[in-house]
């Protein structure tokens, strides 16, 4: 913070210096993609922090700098990349592969029956089988995946939402297998419903049982899993369905405060819980922007939960988050041009302070990444890790005035959002009232006419455009997964023990009706080999099913 | 050409959650002067051919995202044959692979949009082909 006579005296520079060098620019007005107007210049008259208050030191709050006093010093982040296709014999050995080649942590991509709770027979299942991730339908598939991959050293990060609670226990259950306990295990499930509803779509059941699974597990990993994280709040997909950066801050934080709320009501001492919240960002291309995204967004959480839930246990405080570089830029058009979009995203998630990072491949806008795409991908975060130097020290860019402004000014535009949604009741009421939903779709559309007039211009799509030659490799998920999945299926219907599993599915049903915390219940029905299928059935006879309305009018 | 507007149905078949760029399309056409129905996520081939006949459209633009376009696709294709119905223009988008482009187009999936693709040569194709068909 500056004197406001110094102050004074910079702007009255500027405004001389401005008037002094009228040289004409390309644009009338610069935008950042969220349309936040940048102007040619910073100077410390443009920003407003006081240090101690609102910078601080790593590992302290407000954390804006960093959530770990040494940071990348002390331990890099986690190279993680998101993975999965086919049967879990073939994702085993993908998983196997990219251990070997220096990744430090398991993604899991799972199959979209698999997340939306069918088994792969399902009628509607059909096409699906396989194809965006792994497909799983019992505890003998979860033991497949993991096969010779020991539980107690990897930390395992899963996307799953709405069937969140039963791969939890499915991954339990083969760590017991394997003689590793719950509180050993490291990892995460995405367990964010709250998102599906407003961005990505993978919802089984309406919002109040769903929010009762996610606060079960809140409560279940509280007690018996100390080192896993019960929820990845996520924004990644929120900003790929067309959010602005502002937006997706918002909208996440929003989305926290929501199950922080609801852990709450239920009794749970936030203390407990809250350290276990993780969050999930995108890393899109504007590079400052999104730097000063991760830099409020930290900030931002700290204040929320201290002065809002009055949590005391620094750790609540803490914003961890894994990112993603984002899919939604890259492009079919050229498609290696995407390896430098995916580094310049990158390396803004780590000076952004990120805790995790998947790197995406340059072929996904055609398909699901080849090997040596995903090797190129990896590749690219070592790169910046051990050749950069970025990662020598702590927030580096702390102090740009540019960056700093930036980070505030995201900062106020995503409290005036979480303020409206909570004058709305809350992120929930928001969604079912289809405000987040139309604000994402307003934006998505607002970007896709900046490009096709030309006011956006992604290269390789609207400028220096080539003609398209060369035939790539691409992954081609084998055709009769479906078919061996469900021969799989069949044979274990007729193997295991159809008594214990109608028996246990029933308590399952009776749980539900209840009030119970089900996980402990669904951990009893998949080590009798239900399937998900089956306990997800169980599940929608008492729940009922979500069904969207659409906000597109 | 026709003296009502086009009337299109954006459908998502099977169970892709990416509706992005489905809801993109269904605003674009809306914004050309075209009728549209969004059919909203999760939706069978049944559902899709249904909705078609109910809502007498010109027009089925398909969009998938999670790779089962060629099972899902020729599913609805197929259907519309069942149900005797030759003068809808089928279109399709998403992750498409090159490869996949040709064995799409043979079934009857007459234009291909693949990401990248200005919704403005979305309107022209639909424009120009239900103007041959009409």
């Amino acid at each position: 913070m500056i004197k406001p006579e110094t102050a004074e005296a910079i702007q009255k520079a500027k405004q001389e210096w401005l008037a002094t060098h009228k040289f004409k620019e390309t644009k009338s007005e610069f935008k950042s993609v969220s349309g936040i107007t940048i102007e040619r210049l910073y100077t410390p008259a443009d920003i407003d922090v006081d240090y101690l208050e609102d910078l601080g030191f790593p590992g302290e709050y407000p954390f804006t700098r960093g959530i770990q006093p040494t940071m990348y010093r002390g331990r890099l982040w986690t190279m993680r990349q998101y993975a999965g296709f086919g049967t879990a014999e073939e994702s085993n050995r993908r998983y196997r592969y990219l251990l070997e080649q220096g990744q430090t942590g398991l993604s899991v991509a799972f199959d979209l029956p698999t997340q939306i709770g069918l088994d792969s027979d399902d009628p509607m299942a059909e096409g699906e089988v396989g194809k965006v991730g792994v497909a799983i339908d019992s505890l003998e598939d979860m033991e497949a995946l993991f096969d010779g991959i020991p539980l107690e050293k990897v930390s395992t990060s899963m996307t799953i939402n709405a069937p969140a609670a039963v791969l939890l226990a499915m991954y339990v259950a083969v760590a017991e297998k394997q003689g590793t306990r719950p509180d050993q295990l490291e990892g995460t499930i995405q367990n964010d419903i709250l998102k599906e509803y407003a961005a990505r779509g993978t919802y089984i059941f309406p919002p109040e049982p769903s929010m009762r699974l996610i606060t079960d597990t809140f409560e279940f990993c509280s007690k018996y899993m100390p080192r896993w994280n019960s929820i990845s709040v996520s924004g990644y997909h929120i900003r790929e369905a067309g959010a602005t950066a502002v937006q997706e801050l918002a909208f996440t934080l929003a989305d926290g405060i929501a199950y922080v709320r609801a852990a709450v009501e239920r009794g749970l001492d936030v203390d407990q819980f809250a350290p276990r919240i993780s969050f999930f960002f995108n890393a899109h291309s504007n590079f400052f922007e999104e730097i000063a995204k991760f830099r409020a967004a930290r900030r931002l959480w700290a204040r929320i939960m201290k002065e809002r839930f009055h949590a005391r246990n620094p750790r609540s405080w803490m914003l961890r988050f894994h990112t993603q570089t984002a899919g939604c830029t890259l492009t079919a058009q050229q498609p290696d041009n995407n390896i430098v979009r995916v580094a310049l995203q990158a390396l803004s998630a780590v000076l952004g302070g990120t805790q995790s990072l998947h790197t995406n491949s340059r072929d996904e806008a055609l398909a699901l990444p080849s090997e040596d795409s995903v090797r190129i991908a990896l590749r690219t975060q070592q790169i910046i890790a051990y050749e950069s130097g970025v990662a020598d020290t702590i927030d580096p860019l702390a102090g740009s005035y540019f960056v700093e402004w930036l980070t505030g000014e995201i900062e106020k535009k995503a409290e005036e959002y979480i303020e409206k949604i909570e004058a709305m009741g809350g992120a929930p009421k928001a969604i079912a009232n289809g405000y987040i939903q139309k604000e994402i779709q307003e934006s998505a559309y607002r970007y896709q006419k900046e490009v096709e007039s030309g006011e956006r211009i992604v290269v390789g799509v609207n400028m220096f455009q080539t003609e398209d030659s060369g035939h790539r490799e691409l992954l081609k998920v084998d055709p009769a997964v479906a078919e061996k999945q469900v021969l799989k299926l069949n044979a274990l219907k007729s193997r295991r023990d159809n008594v214990l599993v109608k028996e246990r599915l029933e308590m399952l049903r009776k749980a539900a009706a209840g009030s119970d915390n089900l996980v402990p219940v669904i951990l009893d029905a998949v080590k009798a080999y239900c399937t998900l299928g089956e306990i997800c059935g169980a599940l929608r006879d008492v729940f009922g099913e979500y069904k969207a309305r659409d906000y597109n009018g | 050409m026709a003296s009502r507007p086009i009337r299109v149905l954006v459908a998502k078949p099977g169970l892709d959650g990416h509706d992005r760029g489905a809801k993109v399309v269904a605003r674009a056409l809306r914004d050309a002067g075209m009728e549209v129905i969004y059919s909203g996520l999760r939706q069978t081939p049944e559902q899709i051919v249904k909705t078609a006949i109910e809502e007498d459209v010109d027009v089925i633009g398909l969009s998938c995202l999670s790779g089962a376009h060629l099972t899902l696709f020729r599913k609805v294709i197929e259907l519309l044959h069942q149900n005797n119905i030759k003068d809808i223009l089928i279109v399709g988008g998403g992750i498409i692979p090159e490869e996949d482009v040709e064995a799409l187009k043979e079934m009857g999936v007459k234009g291909i949009f693949g990401p990248g693709t200005p919704t403005s040569e979305i309107v022209d194709f639909i424009q120009r082909e239900v103007g041959l068909i009409g």
